[in-house]
């Protein structure tokens, strides 16, 4: 293999690292040498880097991506848009293609986030204070650090197809044939094929749920869980009577992070699938309209539309995360 | 933060008398709880395993029957990573390169972040000045915002510049080659920022004022305390903090596609991966040995760091 082009990347690597330590050096210089008496001026260095690449890569953007949601491609002059009002809005809502899509953004919010809280809280629940509970819960938490392309791919061996007469590679198939079925292409039949990929997404995520709600339940007052035995309480009644009630606020904050996790998922369906076969989701949509098909007012509409679905979520959430803080 | 360490980082705990350990312990330690939690624990870990054994069967063996039958019939090869990684065909993916390109892209991407946050967290929370609170609330709420409201104006920003009514403001940046990396690097620095402040502002808060207050009665500068008192004692903040933003670039797919380009020279493995799954996705010989790469270095990163990032995720970090 050729290798002639490498060390133009690693000298880029070394410029970077090279930038990072100047920047450092100039700030904390600047920070050191200039008299500066007002906390204000101080503040205001220390905030500098920060605030500038907020303004320029997010607030800016944010609201340009805004605006451009209001206008289409100008076919009389290529490369530029003109104003539409609210015709990418309308499209996104009648257009049967892209209903699709956002019934099956719908499909994927409802199953992936109470799914794996699910399956973490029983899982949490099972292992707690078991023999080898550390070990046990790696074992589910592993997926965490896996890349959504690399579990796409996990999982797209697992669902792949050999027709009837031949072996099969899958696992999915294999058990289907013990089983005397039929080998199916799972991920080409609609509507079934989007269950198949949220199937990832739970996989991955409910490690998460599973970290954050054992942490809950350990923090239970044993004072608590006493006086609920000395009432003679059977376990399933110890469940749900004293165990939910108890991490109500974990349970919460892990649905919701776990609802904005999925409404922004998109490399599972590109490598999966590639959004063909009605399995596209609106972030997948979104990079779609905005980057190959070259239409940013579409692309626009749907990530203003994404940040929409997310607003009352994140507000929801912090405060709840506030209000925890205070009984604490 | 006040948070229970949870036992992924503790190991096993000896178990209170008559705490919540007895209870559900001797209640769920029944029959059908252990096969539950192995079923759960075995669908869990299959899947990978799977693939990891397939990586290293041989092509034939791969295409011929499925991977559980290595065990009846093994064999063991190395080619399948050789070919990966650095076979000279278009076909093979020169995983190689790609490697070196995922590393190029997340140093910087952790580096920056984690120095820009640590200032902005530092004022936020210990110096005094008018409107610091709307200005910790502006960033907080940026969390907010998901990426994908950046993409479009942000590239434009890096291919066309900035202009207002035909007045070119800031030119293109127009970057090629290896300089296409100082894009991704900047992006992924810019959608950092929001989650990594807010969770280094919470640990820094959490400092005992005496202290920051001792200092400057010693006649310590601000800037003296970040840099001997705050830093040393935020470490294991700035390790959750890194470790999260590491996994997230090296697991990104969506800013890589955008702002690398699709190509050798800069594109990072998951940018390929994906692209070998969509076009050669019976390949598996060389997606199974493929994937294992990309995976190797966050799994090692992660079980080794764990603790640090379990306490970043119950200190409620979400990423935008």
């Amino acid at each position: 293999m050729d290798f002639s082009n490498e060390p133009p990347k690693l000298l880029e690597l070394l410029y970077g690292v090279i930038a990072f330590l100047a920047v450092v050096g100039v700030l904390l210089f600047v920070l050191d040498k200039l008299p500066m008496r007002k906390e204000r001026w101080i503040a205001l260095t220390f905030l500098f880097p920060a605030g500038a690449l907020l303004t320029i890569g997010l607030v800016i953007p944010a609201i340009r991506t805004f605006i451009l949601s209001f206008t289409k491609p100008d076919i009389a002059h290529p490369g530029t848009n003109k104003f539409a009002g609210f015709e990418n809005y309308i499209w996104m809502f009648t257009e049967p293609e892209s209903r699709h899509t956002l019934l099956n953004t719908l499909l994927w919010v409802l199953l992936v986030p109470t799914v794996s809280t699910a399956v973490g809280l029983i899982y949490s629940v099972l292992v707690d204070r078991s023999r080898g509970e550390a070990f046990a819960k790696s074992l589910i938490f592993m997926p965490m650090a896996i890349s959504f392309v690399g579990a796409g791919i996990i999982w797209k061996f697992i669902y792949e197809y050999r027709p009837e007469d031949e072996k099969q590679l899958g696992l999915l198939n294999q058990l289907v044939v013990w089983l005397g079925g039929t080998p199916q292409q799972w991920l080409l039949k609609g509507p079934w094929n989007t269950l198949f990929l949220i199937v990832v997404l739970i996989w991955i995520q409910a490690g998460f749920a599973m970290v954050v709600l054992s942490a809950a339940i350990k923090a239970i007052p044993a004072e608590i869980v006493e006086a609920a035995r000395l009432d003679g309480v059977t376990p399933w009644q110890m469940f749900w009577r004293v165990t939910v009630p108890s991490i109500r606020p974990a349970l919460i904050v892990v649905l919701v992070t776990i609802t904005i996790a999925t409404l922004k998922v998109f490399d599972i369906v590109r490598a999966m699938t590639g959004g063909n076969f009605g399995t596209s989701v609106l972030a997948y949509d979104m990079y779609n309209w905005a980057f190959p098909f070259d239409n940013t007012g579409r692309g626009s509409t749907l990530a203003v539309f994404l940040f929409l679905l997310v607003t009352p979520i994140v507000i929801y959430q912090i405060r709840n995360l506030r209000q925890q803080r205070e009984i604490r | 933060m006040t948070v229970v360490p949870p036992a992924v980082v503790t190991g096993e705990t000896e178990v209170a008398p008559g705490g919540v350990a007895k209870r559900v312990g001797k209640r769920l330690t029944s029959r059908t709880a252990t096969v539950v939690s192995i079923l759960i624990a075995l669908l869990w870990t299959v899947p990978t395993f799977g693939l990891f054994i397939s990586s290293f069967r041989p092509e034939n063996d791969i295409k011929g029957d499925g991977w559980w039958n290595f065990f009846t019939n093994p064999s063991f090869t190395l080619e399948n990573y050789q070919e990966v990684l650095f076979g000279t065909s278009n076909v093979n993916g020169r995983l190689a390169s790609y490697f070196i390109n995922s590393i190029v892209i997340t140093i910087p991407s952790v580096l920056f972040p984690v120095f820009f946050c640590s200032l902005a967290a530092y004022a936020l929370a210990w110096l005094n000045f008018k409107g610091r609170d709307w200005i910790y609330i502006g960033i907080f709420a940026l969390q907010i915002v998901p990426l994908q409201m950046a993409l479009v104006p942000l590239l434009s920003f890096f291919s066309r510049g900035v202009s207002l009514g035909g007045v070119t403001i800031l030119p293109a940046w127009d970057l090629q080659g290896p300089d296409k990396f100082i894009q991704v690097w900047f992006a992924h620095t810019c959608f950092a920022l929001p989650l990594g402040i807010f969770l280094l502002h919470n640990f820094m808060a959490d400092l005992p004022r005496d202290l920051i207050e001792a200092a400057k009665v010693d006649g310590a500068s601000h800037p003296k305390i970040f840099r001997s008192v705050v830093l040393p004692l935020i470490v294991p903040a700035l390790a959750s903090f890194a470790i999260f933003q590491f996994l997230w670039v090296w697991n990104d797919l969506l800013v890589a596609l955008i702002f690398a380009g699709g190509n050798q020279r800069t594109a990072p493995l998951t940018v390929r991966l994906a692209e070998m799954a969509g076009t050669r996705g019976n390949e598996w010989q060389r997606l199974t040995s493929g994937a294992f790469i990309s995976i190797v270095i966050p799994l090692i990163v992660f079980l080794s760091l764990q603790r640090y990032f379990v306490r970043g995720l119950l200190a409620g970090s979400v990423k935008g």
